[in-house]
Formats: structure tokens, C-alpha cells, sequence
């Protein structure tokens, strides 16, 4: 089970490119139609976008659960949060950091919440946002 | 009821969405990068002790913030965070909905704070959320 010393962890920053291609893709794939996102030369990301960037470029998506040895079919998604500081649009190129910034058991030790939070800049180095994600790891019960 | 002047209790997001099919799973997970296989891939699914694939939560968000920027632009939207309530199945037809509790000021500008939510198609609550929108 993971515990307390995984606080702090950080893992491998991820750099993506907002690609016009790939975000159409997005866009197409949920049905929107607002034609603020289909400006190829200035559309901004929709919302939850940054979530999907660092995914899609990361040489291992799944790091943070590898390396804290967490069976990846027995995570969900429990929290997500976005705090946006700066547009992020495309032809961006947008770097992702996360770090591990709580562990805590609920329910006995039958789950355990991590959140890892994620600092985006952009290729200026403005820092454009801040994510922020809790898994929930459905512990196996002791055999 | 408008996105630049409201009230607090004005309902300015609402949206509906066509239910959850597996083909868009399957096109989501290419589309995010989420390649999770407890979505697409039933014997991966069965195995983690579910009876079928489900949505990611992230489509789900995805559709959330699709009915946000339907209301208001992306460039004034200052936080959005949810809580994943419950597993969206197969077949759930999402509405979501945005209503403003709170007129606030951030950072010297004038807000408002809206409580989101995506429900199914029996009402159960699959995404309970909060955004910041700059007025």
C-alpha cells in the first residue's frame, strides 16, 4: 500500500505541443461545435485539455502508478481540479511537473486517496496553470 | 439570466448530451491519451471486478466544461474542479447544469462561483463540481 513517504515523489516532467490536428481530434470525438476552438492559429484549449496533453506525450503515462507499484485496474478518478493563470492556445508548448502532495487512507485502509498536483508552464515560462488530481487505489484486502 | 450579469441562483450552463456509446470510448481514449483498457476492453474491465467498461471520468469533465463554454468564454474561466460521485455507465445520457451561489471578488476582480453538476438520465449525480468565472 502506498503511504505517507510517497509525499514529495515527483516525476518526469512532461513537455507537449498543442497540436491543431490532435485537438480536432478532441473536439470532434466529444461533439463541439463552439467555433472558438477551431481557430487553427489562436483557439484556445477547452477546459479540461491540459489533463489530456500531459497524458499524450508522456513516454509513460502511467509513471506515477508504476512507481508507487499501484495496479492501474484498481485506480479511479476521484477529484479533478484546474486553476487556469494564462491562456493556453494552440502552437503553445506546455510543460507539465507533478509531485505527490498527500496520501490518505479512507474507510479502514480499504482505499487510498493521492493527490498529485502538476505545475504547467508554457515555452515562455509563464506559468500558465496548476492541476490538480486525486486517484482513488481500491486496496486488496489482506488474504 | 445571462452569462455577463448574473444573479445569484440563475441557472447559465445546461446542456444535454447523446448517450455514452462504446465506439466513443474507444475514440476518447485515442483522442485524450487516456489508454486506461478498464474503458475499452471488456475482459480488462471484468478482470478489475466490473460488470462492463465505463466512462472515463475525464469525458464526462470533458462534456461539463463543453456546456461551461457554451455559457462563458474559455479565456474567463479562472478554476473548474469536480468530484467523480459515481461511475458513468454505457447508454448514460448526461445533462449538466451550472448555477450561480456565489458573486465574489479574486485577485481584484469581480466573480462569480457556479456549482456544476452532471447527472444521468435518472437524475443520479455522476460529476459534482465548482467553477470561477470572471464577470
Amino acid at each position: 500500500m502506498v503511504d505517507q513517504s510517497a509525499v514529495g515523489r515527483a516525476f518526469t516532467p512532461v513537455t507537449a505541443r498543442v497540436e491543431p490536428g490532435r485537438l480536432r481530434f478532441f473536439l470532434d470525438t466529444l461533439g463541439e461545435r463552439n467555433p472558438v476552438y477551431r481557430d487553427d492559429k489562436a483557439a484556445p484549449v477547452p477546459p479540461t485539455y491540459l489533463f489530456c496533453l500531459e497524458m499524450m506525450d508522456a513516454t509513460e503515462p502511467f509513471e506515477f502508478l508504476n512507481a508507487l507499484d499501484i495496479d492501474l485496474a484498481r485506480v479511479l478518478h476521484g477529484e479533478q481540479r484546474f486553476d487556469y493563470h494564462a491562456p493556453v492556445v494552440v502552437g503553445d508548448t506546455v510543460t507539465f511537473k507533478p509531485r505527490v502532495t498527500s496520501v490518505t487512507d479512507k474507510k479502514g485502509g480499504a482505499m487510498t486517496l493521492i493527490v498529485v498536483e502538476t505545475a504547467v508552464t508554457n515555452q515562455n515560462g509563464v506559468h500558465v496553470a496548476d492541476t490538480s488530481r486525486t486517484i482513488v487505489v481500491r486496496n486488496a484486502r489482506p488474504s | 439570466m445571462s452569462a455577463a450579469h448574473p444573479s445569484i441562483g440563475d441557472i447559465i450552463v445546461h446542456k444535454e448530451f447523446p448517450p455514452i456509446t462504446r465506439h466513443r470510448l474507444a475514440l476518447y481514449c485515442g483522442a485524450s491519451g487516456d489508454h486506461n483498457p478498464i474503458h475499452v476492453d471488456l475482459d480488462f474491465a471484468k478482470q478489475a471486478g466490473f460488470p462492463d467498461v465505463f466512462s472515463h471520468g475525464m469525458l464526462v469533465m470533458g462534456y461539463l466544461g463543453q456546456a461551461l463554454t457554451d455559457a462563458v468564454a474559455p479565456s474567463r474561466i479562472r478554476s473548474f474542479s469536480t468530484r467523480f460521485a459515481a461511475i458513468t455507465q454505457l447508454g448514460a445520457r448526461l445533462t449538466c447544469e451550472g448555477t450561480v451561489t456565489e458573486l465574489i471578488e479574486q485577485d481584484g476582480e469581480k466573480c462569480a462561483k457556479l456549482a456544476l453538476t452532471t447527472k444521468d438520465q435518472n437524475g443520479e449525480i455522476k460529476l459534482a463540481g465548482e467553477a470561477i468565472i470572471a464577470l
